[in-house]
């Protein structure tokens, strides 16, 4: 569990000051941005994966 | 009310001379609408074998485990969820699970959307589900500011003005704390619950909304994979 901590600690530092993005007047942090990313990819993900049903067993 | 002698073989049929009274009235009602095999279905249509049709009952899940875990904070206090492993670990699964819950339910909406899942008498369970997710970003909020730190201290103080200006300040003062946990705690879960129970009922009533009508050109395609023509009716407004 200490490991798995430190890792994600090293990979994502969120004691520092929050990053953001500015485009014009969105200002939106880089957390949020990635989150909406990664829907925006499971959802692409849920609509072209193959779906496994009962006859393909 | 009348008296049951005990005589019949099923009492759950009810006899003839009471069936104007609410009850016998709401039971038909309900088990007209809401057989069994319709409530709790062994099979779906095939267009339902799509990734984009799991995210509903994945949002739903992620749900239960936010109640589950909010149960135990409400039972433990904030001492113990501020500083105990086990408090910490219960509180950032309710946090992860709020997140997965909002992660879900995103997902959902949009594939939802481009459905048009409003389609075939299914405006009812297209409004619950808009509204129960409005009601679960109040309910998100005011679990950021029951957290007893400096986190909720700080969205308090910045939220208060927006919330104010609105005129809702009146009923809805983010800097009374109990104010806000009882939000939190009683009110929002019990209408987010009782919107995601109405939803799903209305899924089960009125079925998952078919695919819009695929050009003649795939039809075979569609009977390849065993699914069957969509329904007109789903293409009504």
């Amino acid at each position: 569990m200490l490991l798995v901590s430190s890792v994600m600690g090293a990979l994502v530092d969120l004691n520092g000051k929050g990053r953001y993005v500015h485009w014009g007047f969105i200002q939106i942090s880089v957390a949020n941005l990635v989150v909406i990313a990664l829907m925006a990819i499971v959802f692409i993900g849920a609509i072209i994966v193959p779906y496994r049903r009962h006859g393909d067993r | 009310m009348s008296v049951d002698t005990g005589s019949r073989s099923d009492p759950s049929a009810g006899l003839p001379e009471d069936a104007r009274q609410w009850t016998a009235k709401l039971r038909n009602s309900a088990t007209g609408k809401l057989p069994p095999g319709r409530l709790l279905p062994d099979r779906q249509p095939a267009y339902v074998a799509s990734w984009i049709y799991v995210f509903g009952v994945l949002t739903v899940s992620a749900l239960l485990l936010v109640i589950a875990t909010g149960c135990v904070l409400a039972l433990k206090g904030p001492a113990w969820w501020h500083v105990s492993s086990a408090g910490l670990f219960v509180n950032s699964l309710h946090l992860w699970s709020v997140e997965a819950f909002f992660f879900f339910m995103v997902i959902h909406l949009w594939g939802k959307f481009f459905m048009a899942a409003w389609r075939g008498r299914r405006r009812l369970t297209w409004v619950t589900g808009v509204v129960a997710f409005l009601v679960s970003v109040g309910a998100a909020f005011t679990g950021y500011l029951s957290q007893q730190n400096f986190d909720s201290q700080w969205i308090s103080t910045q939220a208060k003005d927006g919330i104010n200006a609105t005129g809702a300040g009146a009923f809805f003062n983010v800097l009374n704390f109990g104010q806000m946990l009882m939000w939190h705690i009683v009110l929002l879960p019990m209408v987010v619950a009782l919107l995601a129970v109405v939803h799903v009922l209305l899924v089960r009533t009125r079925g998952v909304v078919p695919p819009f009508a695929a050009p003649p050109g795939r039809q075979d395609g569609m009977a390849r994979t065993g699914g069957s023509e969509p329904s007109v009716e789903g293409d009504r407004a």
